[in-house]
C-alpha cells in the first residue's frame, strides 16, 4: 500500500492512460475515440509534470531578491514544462486536423458511427 | 563558409517556403510548384553536400543558435543520416516534381496549400533524419505525421476514414515514443542522443529502463508499420491522392526504419539491444511474418496502389531481418535495402498514378492491354517489379543477396527461407499485374497515349537509378555503408 501511495502520480498516470486507451479501442463514436487519444495524450503531460515536482515549497524559477538564488531545493525543474509546452502544441494540432477529418468524414456519411460508416463504405464499393 | 551551414539550410529553406507558398499563392498559383520544386532542389544539392562533407571529413556536428550540447539541441550527421538525407530529398524533389498535373487537376483550388504540406512533410522528414535530440525527434515525427493526414484526407471517398484512422493509431505510436523519452530523461536528465549514449550504460540494469526500451520500439514499430502493427497502412497509402502516395511509399517507413536503427544502436549501445535484452529474434521472427504477411496478403487484392502497399509492408519486414540477423552483412543489406526500396517504391507508385491520370484504371483487371497505349511507363514499371522480386543487374538483387548472406552467417536458417518464400511470393503478385499489362486488349485504343513529360521525368530518373545502383552498390557499400555499422556486429 505504501509503494502505490509514494508513486501515486505515476499510478494515476497509468490509470489516464488506460481509460483513454479503453475509448480508444472500444468506442464506436468516432469522436469519442479522438477524446480518447486526447486524454492518453495529457496522462502523458501529467507524467511529465508530475516529475519536475520537489516536496518543501519549491516554486518556479523565477530570479528575485527574496529567493536565495544559489539554493537549488527552492526551484522546480523547468526543462519539464517545456518540453510539454511543445507537447501541447502538437497535441492541439493533431486535434485539430482530427475534427477536420471528423467533418469531411460527416459531410460524406451523415453519420459518425464506424459500424453504420463500415455499412455504407460496403454500400458503396458493391455498386 | 556556406558549406559549415548546410545541416541548417537543409531544413530551413523547406520550412519557410512551406510557410510562403500561401502568399506567394495570392499572387500566382502556378508560382507555388515553381517555388516547391526550387526549395526541394535546394535541400537535395544541400544533402549532396552535407553527404560528401562527411565522406571526406567524418561527423558534423550543427549547433543550433550555437548553444552547446547536451542543453542545446545538435544537430549530428554521421554516414548513416547524410545517406538519408540524400534518398529523403531525392524523392521529395522527383515527387514534387511529379505532382504538377496532379494538383492542376485534382485541386485547382488548393494548390498553395497542398505544396504547403509537402514541404511540412519534407520539413519533418529532413528533422526526423537529421537531429541528434530525442525530444526534438518527437516533434518531428508529429510533424511529419500531421502532414500524412492532411495530405491522405485529399484521396478519394475513402481517403477521411483512412485518414483518421492513422492519425488515431500514428499518434498513439508517437505518444508512446514520447513516454519513452520521458524515461530516459528522468533516469538520466538529458536528452542529446551523444550524451545518453555515454550516460545509459550505468543504468543498463533498472527495469525504467527496460520499458523505455519497449516503449521505443512498439511506438517506432508503429510508425514504421512493422508486422504486426501495421494496420494502418494499405488503407491510408491506397486512398491517398496518387500525388503524394509515391511520396509517403518511398520515405515515411523508411525513415522510421533508420530511427528504429538510430534508437537502438546508438541511444542504446549495440550491447544492449543484442546482449541484455534478447530482443533481436523477437523482430527477426516479427519480420519473417511481416515478409510472408504483406505478399501474402498482396496476392489478395485488384488495386494496383493496394498491392503496393502490401508490399511495403513485405519491404519493412526485409530491412527489419537485417538488423535482426547481427551481422555485418546483413545490417548492409538492411541499409542498402532502405536506398533501394525508397527507389522502387516510387518507381511503382509513379507508373501507378501515371496510369490512373492518362485512363483512370486502378484494378488489375483496367490496365490490361496498357503497354500498347502507354509503352515507356509500361517499360517503367516492369524495370521497377523486376527489381522488388530481386532479378539482377537490378539494385533490388543486390540487398536481398546480402541479407540472404547475413542470415545464412548468422545462422539462422529460418529467416533465409523466409526472404526465399517471400521472394517468390512477390514474384507471382507482380508476374499477375505484368501479366495483365502485357496481354491482348481489343477494347483499349492501341493509339499511343504517353503520360505527360512531368510524369515521365520522374519514372525514368528512378529507372535508371535502379539500374545504377545496381552497378555502383559496391562503392555505396565501401564509402558509406561499411561506416555505419554498429559496433558489435559479427
Amino acid at each position: 500500500m505504501e509503494y502505490i501511495i509514494a508513486k501515486y502520480n505515476y499510478w494515476m498516470y497509468v490509470i489516464l492512460m488506460m481509460v483513454g486507451f479503453y475509448a480508444m479501442i472500444v468506442k464506436k463514436n468516432l469522436v469519442k475515440k479522438l477524446l480518447g487519444l486526447n486524454i492518453f495524450q495529457w496522462a502523458i503531460i501529467f507524467f511529465y509534470i508530475s516529475t519536475a515536482v520537489k516536496s518543501g515549497g519549491a516554486t518556479v524559477p523565477i530570479l528575485h531578491s527574496a529567493l536565495d538564488t544559489a539554493n537549488i531545493n527552492l526551484y522546480l525543474n523547468p526543462l519539464p514544462h517545456v518540453l510539454m509546452l511543445t507537447a501541447i502544441v502538437v497535441g492541439v494540432s493533431t486535434t485539430g486536423v482530427a475534427l477536420a477529418l471528423v467533418i469531411l468524414i460527416y459531410r460524406k456519411f451523415q453519420t459518425l458511427d464506424e459500424d453504420e460508416i463500415l455499412d455504407k463504405l460496403r454500400e458503396l464499393s458493391g455498386k | 563558409m556556406i558549406r559549415h551551414q548546410l545541416p541548417a539550410i537543409i531544413i530551413v529553406a523547406p520550412f519557410i517556403m512551406a510557410i510562403l507558398t500561401n502568399l506567394i499563392g495570392l499572387w500566382s498559383r502556378s508560382a507555388c510548384y515553381y517555388a516547391a520544386l526550387f526549395t526541394a532542389g535546394v535541400s537535395l544539392f544541400s544533402s549532396i553536400g552535407i553527404l560528401d562533407t562527411v565522406i571526406s571529413t567524418g561527423k558534423i556536428s550543427y549547433r543550433l543558435g550555437g548553444w552547446e550540447p547536451p542543453w542545446g539541441i545538435e544537430y549530428l550527421v554521421d554516414h548513416l543520416n547524410a545517406y538519408m538525407l540524400v534518398i529523403v530529398t531525392l524523392i521529395a524533389f522527383l515527387s514534387i516534381l511529379y505532382s504538377y498535373r496532379f494538383a492542376e487537376k485534382d485541386m485547382p483550388a488548393r494548390i498553395p496549400q497542398f505544396y504547403s504540406l509537402m514541404l511540412l512533410l519534407l520539413t519533418g522528414l529532413i528533422g526526423m533524419t537529421i537531429t541528434g535530440d530525442a525530444f526534438n525527434l518527437y516533434v518531428l515525427i508529429e510533424i511529419t505525421s500531421i502532414a500524412c493526414y492532411a495530405l491522405i484526407a485529399k484521396g478519394d471517398d475513402k481517403s477521411p476514414l483512412a485518414s483518421f484512422n492513422y492519425l488515431i493509431i500514428g499518434t498513439a505510436g508517437a505518444c508512446l515514443y514520447l513516454i519513452g523519452v520521458g524515461y530516459l530523461y528522468i533516469l538520466t536528465g538529458s536528452l542529446n542522443m551523444a550524451d545518453l549514449t555515454n550516460l545509459l550504460p550505468k543504468v543498463y540494469h533498472t527495469k525504467a529502463l527496460l520499458a523505455a526500451f519497449f516503449f521505443f520500439i512498439v511506438g517506432i514499430a508503429i510508425k514504421m508499420a512493422f508486422f504486426p502493427l501495421h494496420g494502418w497502412l494499405p488503407n491510408a497509402y491506397n486512398h491517398s491522392p496518387d500525388s503524394v502516395s509515391a511520396f509517403m511509399a518511398g520515405t515515411v517507413t523508411k525513415v522510421c526504419a533508420y530511427v528504429l536503427i538510430r534508437v537502438m544502436f546508438t541511444i542504446f549501445q549495440p550491447q544492449y539491444s543484442l546482449s541484455i535484452v534478447p530482443i533481436l529474434p523477437l523482430l527477426g521472427w516479427l519480420s519473417v511474418g511481416a515478409m510472408l504477411y504483406g505478399c501474402i496478403l498482396a496476392l489478395a487484392q485488384r488495386e494496383l496502389k493496394n498491392i503496393f502497399s502490401y508490399l511495403i509492408i513485405a519491404e519493412v519486414g526485409y530491412i527489419v531481418v537485417g538488423i535482426s540477423t547481427a551481422t555485418k552483412i546483413g545490417f548492409t543489406g538492411s541499409v542498402l535495402h532502405i536506398l533501394n526500396d525508397a527507389i522502387m517504391m516510387a518507381c511503382l507508385f509513379f507508373t501507378a498514378g501515371a496510369i490512373a491520370y492518362k485512363t483512370g484504371a486502378k484494378t488489375i483487371d483496367d490496365v490490361k492491354g496498357i503497354h500498347k497505349k502507354m509503352p515507356l511507363t509500361t517499360a517503367g514499371f516492369t524495370v521497377g517489379a523486376v527489381s522488388v522480386v530481386g532479378v539482377p543487374p537490378t539494385c533490388g538483387f543486390f540487398s536481398k543477396w546480402y541479407l540472404l548472406l547475413g542470415t545464412i552467417h548468422s545462422g539462422e536458417y529460418h529467416y533465409t527461407a523466409g526472404l526465399l518464400l517471400s521472394s517468390l511470393l512477390c514474384a507471382i503478385v507482380l508476374y499477375r499485374v505484368l501479366q495483365s499489362m502485357y496481354s491482348q486488349n481489343n477494347e483499349i485504343s492501341t493509339k499511343n497515349d504517353e503520360a505527360p513529360a512531368t510524369m515521365l521525368f520522374p519514372i525514368y530518373v528512378t529507372v535508371f537509378a535502379i539500374l545504377i545502383i545496381g552497378f555502383i552498390s559496391g562503392n555505396i557499400i565501401s564509402t558509406v555503408i561499411d561506416k555505419t555499422i554498429p559496433i558489435g556486429f559479427r
